[in-house]
């Protein structure tokens, strides 16, 4: 049993975060009205999130790390989310055997 | 007097209900949950901690996200907004569901929230669209939900070590394509695109010029200025 007090806190604020985005929308009903332009960039946050996290790792990896990537994109097109991560990592397997790394 | 089948007890009924609708994301989870226990332990998060944040976050997404921006001592407030806009998709999620769980008292609501993710809150509105919500059938789901990601995520971190490096079996990939598998199912037409791939390029510029966690906001700002530039009234 170890939990370091950084690790603690930090995690404290992940779950503050996390609850407040949960609670959020329940206590703003009916006084938020996203409309236009502001539901377009709000709509925006999650993909480009999801994008900024991980594109570095991506694009700068190495060449298994890159074609991996454009890979796993097709499958996502055609795969459910168990599948895609299948084929991603199966990619990333063959790849870094191939072109090491 | 006490014909107490399953049947004739409606929280039973409801509660059976939650479990047949939610048991194929509670196998999917399986994977992803021991793949976040094994990279957490891996980054050199101890077991317990990493179960706790799974218990207490309980948000794929946000916890992997924290794993690539985890650093020693962890930055707390970089963290707390990168899960924070992260889970922004649960405020949208939160004002739909809300008006559907009318009959619904004031802590029931708080519990109903408390573990709203993608799954239940997909089910919870296919089921509204259908007939009235009840408090067993959404708490229930997310406590099933909950207490599968906990358990899996515990066990991952204590296999961790056994396991090796997660790198060996492109573990570490894994969890990139959950995010692709997300971006693509979030995503819809040329619009999206422009947002992915203006975050994409910042998030890299920055990610290369200032480091960690700064690209993560970077590229989010990058992709909301995006769709802010490039919405026209006409298109949806």
């Amino acid at each position: 049993m170890s939990l370091d007090p950084a690790t603690l806190l930090a995690i404290l604020s992940m779950a503050l975060a996390t609850y407040l985005t949960r609670v959020a929308g329940f206590v703003l009903v009916g006084r938020l009205r996203l409309a236009g332009r502001a539901k377009a960039a709000f709509d925006a946050i999650p993909p480009a999130i999801l994008t900024a996290v991980i594109a570095p790792s991506v694009l700068t990896g190495g060449p298994a790390e890159a074609i991996a990537g454009v890979v796993t994109i097709l499958a996502a097109f055609r795969l459910p989310l168990l599948g895609t991560v299948l084929v991603g990592v199966a990619a990333i397997v063959v790849l870094r055997a191939i072109l090491g790394g | 007097m006490s014909t107490t089948h399953a049947t004739d007890n409606p929280r039973s009924a409801e509660l059976r209900a939650a479990l047949i609708d939610i048991a194929p994301a509670l196998v999917a989870a399986v994977p992803i949950g021991l793949l976040f226990g094994a990279v957490a332990v891996a980054k050199g998060i101890a077991p317990t901690e990493a179960t706790l944040m799974s218990a207490l976050v309980f948000a794929g997404g946000a916890q992997f996200a924290a794993i690539e921006l985890w650093q020693h001592p962890p930055p707390p407030l970089a963290l707390l907004v990168s899960t924070a806009l992260i889970n922004a998709r649960l405020v949208l999620m939160g004002i739909s569901l809300a008006p559907k769980l009318g009959a619904f008292g004031a802590l029931q609501r708080l519990l109903g929230c408390a573990a709203l993710a993608d799954e239940n809150w997909a089910l919870a509105e296919r089921r509204a669209s259908r007939q009235k919500l009840t408090p067993a059938y959404v708490i229930g789901m997310g406590a099933m939900l909950w207490a599968n990601w906990v358990a899996w995520s515990a066990i991952g971190a204590m296999l961790g070590p056994v396991l090796g490096d997660p790198k060996r079996f492109g573990a570490d990939f894994a969890f990139i394509a959950i995010f692709i598998g997300l971006i693509v199912a979030l995503s819809k037409g040329v619009r999206s695109a422009a947002v992915v791939a203006a975050s994409a390029l910042a998030a890299t510029l920055v990610h290369s010029l200032v480091g960690s966690p700064w690209h993560v906001l970077s590229g989010a700002f990058a992709g909301i200025v995006a769709a802010t530039l490039l919405y026209r009234k006409d298109a949806t």
